[in-house]
C-alpha cells in the first residue's frame, strides 16, 4: 500500500498539487488572514485568464510544438474586446473568430511546410501585437458589461450547519471547470487519444491513417479558441485594455504546463495539472510579497519556485529505474 | 475464410532509395491459411517490402493485388488496413504516452462514443489472454512504462485484434526479437493456429529454427530479389544458410575455443543489488562473459550498474578500465538519429581526435572508413544520416563505436536483435579477435548460440544470479533449468 502510494508514477502525478498545497500552508502560515474568501479571491483573480492561456499552452506542446505568440495573441483579444466587441458586437465576434482561424491556419502552415513552431509563433506574436495596436493604439477601451459581471461573479453562499456559511470563491471554481473540460476533451475523448498520440509517435498515428495535419490545426484551434477565452477573462477584471497587457502570458504559460507535469516532447501533459500549475504561479506572488520580496526580485523568487518543483520532479524520475 | 484464395500479390516491385537499389522487380503471393516465412540478409530488401505491403512506402515501379484487385494506384495503409492487412514492424509503433487501451483505439476508428476506452481495453485484453497467456499487462498501463518485451506484446495483440474489418494477413516483422524463449513459442502457435483457422501471415525472422518450424512456405531474399521460394519442408537450417548466401560455417567451430584458466585479478566485478547469497560476476582480462536467463531478469540493469560504475563509485559493481556501451534498444539508447553515420562511429573516441581546440574532421572521416570497409557497412557514403541504413547495418555502426573507442571493457545489452545469421557470425569472429587482443566483453544475450561464444556464463532470474557456469560446465538444459526453476527453500 505505502509503496504504491510512493511509487514514482503516483509521486509525479501529486507532485503539482503537492506544490499548490504546500504553498497556500506556507501563505497561510505568513498572514493567516489572507486565507479567507475575500483573500482567494483577491489572490486567485488573475489566475483565470492565465490558467486558460496556459491550456492553450498545452494544446499546442501536446503535439510537440511551442507557442510563443500566446501572451501577444491574448493582449489582441483583450484590445479587440474592449474596442468592437464593446462598440459593434457582430465585428467583434468576427474578428476573434478570425483569431481562431489564423490560429489553425498557423498549424496547418507548421506542418505542411515542416517549420520550427518556434520561429512561426515568434513571427505570429509581432503580428498579434501589431494588429491589437492598430485596434487600439493608445491605452482605454471599456469591458462589455456581461465579461465585467462574469468575472465579478459571487456563487450563493453554501450554508454549513454548526459552522457557517461556505463561501467559494468564484476563481476556484472556474479553474476547477476548465480543468475538467480540458481534461474531458483531451484526456477521455476517443479523439484526444489520437491527439495525443500525435505528439507521442507521430508516425504510428499516420501509420494507423490518420491525419497528422488535421491533428496540428484542432490543436492550434483550440489553443486559439482557448487564448481568446484568456483575453476575455483578463478584459473583464482588468476593465480596460492596453495592447502589451498579457506580455507575461507566454512565459507564464509555457512554466505553467511544465510545472503541472507536462513535459516538451513526447505528448505528455496533464489538463489538471496544468490548471493547478498556472495557479501555482498566480500564488507565488502574493507569497512573495507576504515574504517582504521587493517586486524587483518577485520574477527571480518566482523563477527559484520554479527550479525547486522541476528539480523534486527530476528526482522522482531518478527513483523510477531502481525500483 | 476460405483456404487457398489469393490476398494479395505482387508484381515485379521496384524501390530504391538514392542509390541503393532496395526492391529490384520482387514478385510474391501470399494465400489464406499459409504462413510464408521470408528470409535475407540484412539490407537483402526485406523491411522494404513489408512496408510496400503494408502501404506505408509506394513502389517506383510494380503492381500490388489484393483480392485480385489491382490497387497499385490507390494502394496506402487505409487501404491495406480496410482489405484486412495488418503489418507490425520492427521498430515498435505504439504512442508511449498513451495507455494500452488507447493505442488500440489509435488502430481501431471505430472504437468511439461513450464506453469506447471500456471496450478498448476489453478488446486488446482478450486477444493478449489469446496469444499470450499469464501475460500481467493491464489496458491502463502507460505504454512508456512497460519493457520492451511487453510493448512488443502489446503490439502484436493490437495487430490481431478486430473490430469491423476481419483480419486476413498480418506480417509479423521479426516479431521474437525481443521476447523470451517462452513468449516466443506461445507466439508461434498463436501463428500456428490462426494459419490454421484460415488467417496468413507473413513471418520474416533471423531464427532460421522459427521459421522452419513455422512455415509452409519458405523465401529467400538477397539484393533486393526472391532467390528462392519452396515449401518449408525442403529447406533444411544449411540450405536456407546456403541460398542467403553466406557460407554455412558450422556452429561447432566457436565451441573450438578453449577454457582460460582464471587467474590475476579480474577487470570487472559485480553483484545485482537484490542478491542475497554471495554470487557475484567476475570478469577477467580478455574473457567473454555471458548473461543469461529469460528476458528482463536483471540482465541489462546489471550493465548499466557496470556502465556507471566506470565513472562513479558504487556499491554494486566496480570496473578497472574504461567502458563502452553496445545498446540493444537501438532506437531509444543507441543512434543519434539526427546524426551522419560518421558522427555515430566516432562520438566515443572525439578525445583521441582533438587536434588543438578542434576535432579533426580528417580523422573522424578515416576512422569512419576504416570501419565501414572492416565490418561492411552497407552505405555508398558514411556522411549519409544513420537512419539511410537498414536496422542491421545501425546496429554495426554501433558496433563500429564500441570497438573503436578505448574502452578496455565492452557491454553487449542484446546487441544482435534481428541481426542476420551471416553478420552475426562477422561479429562473433571480431569478438573473438578481440578478446584475443585482451579486451573484455560482457554479453547478455537470449540466443543460446551466442551463449557458445563466451568463456564464462552467469544466469539471471528474477534480478539475481542463479548459476555460474564455466565454459566446459555449459549446456542448454542447465541454462533452461536455472533460469525456469525457483531456487530450493
Amino acid at each position: 500500500m505505502i509503496a504504491t502510494v510512493l511509487s514514482p508514477k503516483v509521486l509525479r502525478a501529486a507532485l503539482p498539487a503537492l506544490s499548490l498545497l504546500i504553498l497556500l500552508v506556507a501563505v497561510w502560515y505568513l498572514n493567516p488572514r489572507a486565507i479567507s474568501p475575500l483573500g482567494f479571491n483577491l489572490m486567485f483573480n488573475l489566475a483565470v485568464p492565465i490558467a486558460l492561456a496556459t491550456v492553450a499552452q498545452m494544446c499546442v506542446i501536446t503535439v510537440n510544438d511551442l507557442d510563443l505568440g500566446i501572451g501577444a495573441y491574448v493582449g489582441f483579444v483583450v484590445c479587440v474586446a474592449a474596442t468592437w466587441l464593446y462598440d459593434t458586437p457582430l465585428l467583434g465576434i468576427a474578428a476573434l473568430i478570425g483569431g481562431i482561424v489564423l490560429y489553425m491556419a498557423v498549424g496547418a502552415l507548421i506542418h505542411v511546410r515542416n517549420l520550427p513552431s518556434i520561429v512561426v509563433t515568434l513571427g505570429m506574436s509581432f503580428v498579434w501585437l501589431g494588429l491589437a495596436i492598430l485596434v487600439l493604439p493608445t491605452p482605454g477601451g471599456k469591458a462589455p458589461e456581461w465579461l465585467a459581471a462574469l468575472m465579478k461573479y459571487k456563487p450563493p453562499a453554501i450554508p454549513i450547519p454548526g459552522w457557517g456559511d461556505l463561501q467559494i470563491p468564484f476563481p476556484i471554481i472556474a479553474a476547477v471547470v476548465i480543468a475538467i473540460v480540458a481534461h474531458v476533451l483531451l484526456m477521455r475523448t476517443s479523439y484526444g487519444s489520437i491527439l495525443r498520440g500525435s505528439g507521442g509517435n507521430p508516425k504510428a498515428i499516420e501509420r494507423a491513417g490518420w491525419s497528422l495535419l488535421k491533428t496540428k490545426v484542432v490543436m492550434f484551434g483550440a489553443a486559439g479558441f482557448f487564448g481568446m477565452l484568456a483575453g476575455l477573462a483578463l478584459i473583464g477584471l482588468t476593465t480596460s485594455a492596453q495592447a502589451n497587457v498579457a506580455e507575461r502570458y507566454t512565459l507564464l504559460s509555457i512554466a505553467g504546463v511544465i510545472l503541472g507535469g507536462g513535459y516538451f516532447v513526447g505528448g505528455r501533459v496533464s489538463p489538471v495539472g496544468a490548471v493547478i500549475g498556472a495557479m501555482t504561479l498566480t500564488l507565488s506572488l502574493p507569497f512573495l510579497t507576504f515574504l517582504k520580496i521587493p517586486p524587483d526580485w518577485q520574477i527571480g523568487a518566482q523563477g527559484a519556485i520554479l527550479i525547486v518543483v522541476l528539480a523534486l520532479r527530476a528526482i522522482i524520475d531518478r527513483l523510477g529505474p531502481q525500483q | 475464410m476460405s483456404m487457398g484464395e489469393r490476398i494479395v500479390s505482387l508484381d515485379g516491385v521496384d524501390k530504391s532509395f538514392g542509390a541503393v537499389h532496395a526492391l529490384a522487380g520482387v514478385d510474391l503471393a501470399c494465400d489464406s491459411g499459409e504462413c510464408l516465412g521470408l528470409v535475407g540478409h540484412n539490407g537483402a530488401g526485406k523491411s522494404t517490402l513489408m512496408h510496400v505491403l503494408a502501404g506505408t512506402l509506394r513502389p517506383d515501379r510494380g503492381r500490388i493485388l489484393v483480392s485480385g484487385d489491382d490497387l497499385t494506384r490507390s494502394y496506402d495503409v487505409a487501404v491495406a488496413q480496410s482489405r484486412g492487412i495488418r503489418c507490425v514492424f520492427q521498430e515498435l509503433s505504439l504512442c508511449p504516452n498513451l495507455t494500452v487501451a488507447e493505442n488500440a483505439r489509435v488502430f481501431h476508428a471505430s472504437l468511439r462514443g461513450l464506453g469506447w476506452r471500456r471496450r478498448a481495453g476489453k478488446l486488446i485484453l482478450d486477444k493478449l489472454d489469446e496469444i499470450f497467456p499469464g501475460h500481467s499487462i493491464a489496458p491502463g498501463d502507460v505504454v512508456g512504462d512497460l519493457g520492451i518485451a511487453r510493448r512488443q506484446m502489446v503490439e502484436i495483440a493490437r495487430a490481431f485484434s478486430v473490430t469491423d474489418t476481419p483480419v486476413k494477413l498480418v506480417i509479423l516483422d521479426e516479431p521474437t526479437s525481443s521476447l523470451d524463449a517462452v513468449l516466443a513459442g506461445q507466439l508461434l502457435d498463436f501463428v500456428k493456429r490462426f494459419v490454421a483457422a484460415g488467417g496468413a501471415v507473413i513471418l520474416i525472422s533471423h531464427l532460421l529454427g522459427e521459421i522452419l518450424d513455422t512455415a509452409s512456405r519458405v523465401i529467400v531474399m538477397r539484393d533486393g530479389k526472391v532467390v528462392a521460394g519452396r515449401p518449408a519442408a525442403e529447406f533444411t537450417r544449411d540450405s536456407l544458410v546456403a541460398a542467403m548466401g553466406s557460407v554455412a560455417k558450422g556452429a561447432d567451430e566457436s565451441s573450438a575455443r578453449t577454457a582460460k584458466g582464471r587467474e590475476g585479478a579480474p577487470v570487472a566485478r559485480a553483484r545485482p543489488a537484490g542478491q542475497r547469497n554471495g554470487a557475484e560476476l567476475v570478469a577477467h582480462r580478455g574473457e567473454v562473459v555471458g548473461l543469461a536467463g529469460l528476458g528482463g531478469q536483471g540482465q541489462t540493469e546489471m550493465l548499466r550498474a557496470l556502465f556507471a560504475a566506470a565513472r562513479r563509485r558504487s556499491r554494486e559493481a566496480s570496473v578497472r578500465e574504461p567502458v563502452a556501451l553496445v545498446a540493444g534498444d537501438r532506437q531509444t539508447d543507441g543512434i543519434f538519429p539526427l546524426w551522419s553515420i560518421e558522427k555515430n562511429i566516432t562520438i566515443a573516441s572525439l578525445r583521441r581526435m582533438v587536434r588543438g581546440l578542434l576535432v579533426d574532421p580528417r580523422q573522424e572521416a578515416v576512422m569512419a572508413e576504416t570501419w565501414r570497409e572492416k565490418i561492411n557497412i552497407r552505405t555508398p557514403d558514411v556522411g549519409n544520416n544513420i537512419l539511410s541504413l537498414s536496422g542491421g547495418n545501425q546496429q554495426k555502426a554501433l558496433f563500429a563505436r564500441a570497438l573503436g573507442s578505448v574502452a578496455g571493457i565492452v557491454l553487449m545489452d542484446d546487441p544482435m536483435r534481428g541481426v542476420d545469421i551471416g553478420t552475426k557470425q562477422e561479429v562473433y569472429g571480431m569478438i573473438r579477435a578481440e578478446a584475443e587482443a585482451g579486451r573484455t566483453f560482457i554479453w547478455y544475450t537470449t540466443e543460446m548460440d551466442e551463449l557458445k561464444n563466451c568463456d564464462h556464463v552467469y544466469v539471471f532470474r528474477n534480478g539475481r544470479i542463479v548459476a555460474d557456469l564455466a565454459r566446459d560446465e555449459l549446456t542448454e538444459e542447465k541454462v533452461l533449468h536455472t533460469s525456469f526453476t525457483e531456487e530450493a527453500a
